[in-house]
């Protein structure tokens, strides 16, 4: 069953130089407790078209539905039902780790015992116990991720979107985000729409990959068939892959390969 | 409805915590505020300054809408940091209501202004200041409707702007020109007609002459009820335009 379908989704800037079009109609359909890596290149459209299903951005163009609530005649249903880690966090380094869990829980409207339960709850589930009393800005690059992660499960959401979860990470940090991104969906059944630039990740955690290009979907599939029917073999690297269906490397380059 | 008033108190709390876990910047906020007084305001007593009421009753009601014209406009700094924090995008995926995203933080503005104009007016009455206290509360009253004014359009601005480099030029354009205009440091009518003429073109000289009569316990001399209009009128202004732009901005 399909929780998130968009019908040539689409958003043009105006600019000064003129309209640029960032996302120029996007057909898509992600089924429930699905794991979806969502590739392209630097200015593919990847970030417009997440920041559009997550309702920070409104379409020019097209349609979607969301976790059942349509983007654009209700936007709050859809933010009732999704969970939203940004590339580059959202925490307040002034605040404790505790604190901007339970604050929120209650943005979210849980009661305020149920959001001080649920903080206790994510932080043992994301190791972060130890760390509850401590300012987020005590916190290293990996504990502030899963910082970021907790936050966006606060609510039990139906979807979580994630946006380049592990850039800046090392690679014993991307391995536990790996690890805890799979938990999710196995013991939650949680659907997760994932970008990233990093092919290893993708080709490790994505049942299924949608790889964008100047705003439109240019390929998509599983690892397995996009490197059959683009990279010429199934053994076929999927850097070999992407570059054949873009012309382009992924940027930044990838940091050394993990396998988990 | 009700959800945007728990909306309210929860953004409220948070950044009214915030507020007081760097309690500098609460005594940071009150030193030019103080300097005034405490330096510019004994230059004063005993001229006659066209008034109703003592040179302190001049004064003080000038400084108190200055703290407030000052530090409500600039409010808006503070979330050009929370947006490169990721904390803005944060709170607008979630359901929590736009309007209160903004009223949250405008209402603990209000706070901190009044909490610090309670401190101005206490050192002011050590100082000479003798102002009945009916008075002194609608003077708070209109502190409070100017910081809602101008916090709601500084909030604004800084949701469109992605800098304070880009900020603080545009307040500091509109605000030293209002200051100069509404007759915070000397009653606009000692200067010639031009300029008083001028003066009456800025709302704030409403709201700085309405303090003035409040702090002399004038009443009923209809420059209160003129600065009641005048306040009504810009929060009323503000707000709708502040929520408006801030929505506009993504929020």
């Amino acid at each position: 069953m399909p929780v998130i379908t968009t019908s040539g989704l689409a958003r043009t800037f105006r600019t000064k130089r003129g309209p640029v079009e960032a996302v120029r109609g996007i057909d898509l359909t992600v089924e429930a407790g699905e794991i979806l890596g969502f590739l392209g290149p630097n200015g593919a459209g990847k970030t417009t078209t997440l920041r559009m299903l997550t309702t920070l951005l409104p379409p020019t163009g097209g349609t979607a539905t969301v976790a059942g609530h349509d983007l654009a005649a209700d936007p709050a249903g859809v933010r009732r039902r999704i969970g939203y880690v940004a590339q580059s966090g959202g925490v307040d380094p002034t605040v404790s780790v505790r604190e901007e869990l339970v604050t929120q829980g209650r943005l979210y409207r849980l009661p305020q015992p149920e959001a001080l339960a649920r903080a206790g709850e994510l932080a043992r589930e994301l190791d972060l116990t130890e760390l509850l009393d401590r300012p987020c800005a005590a916190l290293s690059g990996g504990q502030r991720r899963r910082l970021d992660i907790a936050l966006g499960l606060v609510h039990r959401p139906e979807i979580l979107f994630l946006d380049e979860p592990t850039t800046g990470l090392d690679p014993a940090g991307r391995a536990d985000l790996w690890e805890l991104i799979r938990g999710l969906r196995a013991e939650h059944g949680m659907t997760v729409f994932l970008t990233t630039h990093y092919l290893d990740e993708a080709d490790a955690l994505a049942d299924r990959l949608v790889v964008v290009d100047q705003g439109r979907i240019a390929a998509e599939g599983t690892a397995e068939r996009l490197k059959t029917e683009y990279g010429g073999s199934p053994d076929a690297t999927l850097q070999d892959t992407f570059i054949a269906i873009t012309g382009r490397r992924t940027a930044p380059r990838d940091p050394a390969p993990l396998t988990v | 409805m009700p959800h945007v008033i728990a909306d309210t108190a929860l953004i409220f709390r948070r950044h009214l915590r915030q507020t007081l876990r760097s309690k500098p910047a609460m005594v940071f906020g009150l030193v030019q505020p103080l300097l005034f007084l405490v330096f510019f305001g004994p230059l004063l007593t005993g001229i006659p300054l066209g008034g109703e009421g003592d040179s302190w009753q001049t004064i003080v009601p000038g400084i108190l809408i200055q703290l407030g014209m000052f530090s409500a406009s600039f409010a808006g700094i503070g979330i050009i940091f929370e947006k490169r924090m990721g904390v803005i995008e944060r709170m607008r995926v979630t359901p929590v209501s736009r309007l209160a995203l903004l009223m949250g933080r405008v209402l603990k503005d209000v706070v901190q202004l009044l909490v610090q104009s309670v401190v101005v007016v206490l050192v002011a009455v050590a100082m000479g200041l003798r102002a009945p206290l009916p008075g002194i509360l609608i003077g708070f009253g209109f502190v409070a409707a100017l910081t809602v004014s101008l916090a709601s359009l500084s909030y604004a601005l800084a949701m469109r702007v992605e800098s304070p480099q880009g900020f603080a030029p545009v307040i500091n354009s509109v605000t030293m020109p209002a200051m100069l205009l509404s007759g915070i440091l000397l009653p606009m009518s000692l200067g010639p007609r031009w300029l008083d003429i001028a003066s009456h073109f800025v709302p704030f000289r409403y709201l700085v002459d309405g303090v003035r009569a409040a702090f002399a316990g004038d009443y009923g001399d209809g420059k209160i009820g003129l600065a009641c209009l005048v306040a009504t009128g810009l929060a009323a202004v503000a707000v709708t335009l502040g929520t408006r732009l801030f929505r506009q901005a993504g929020a």
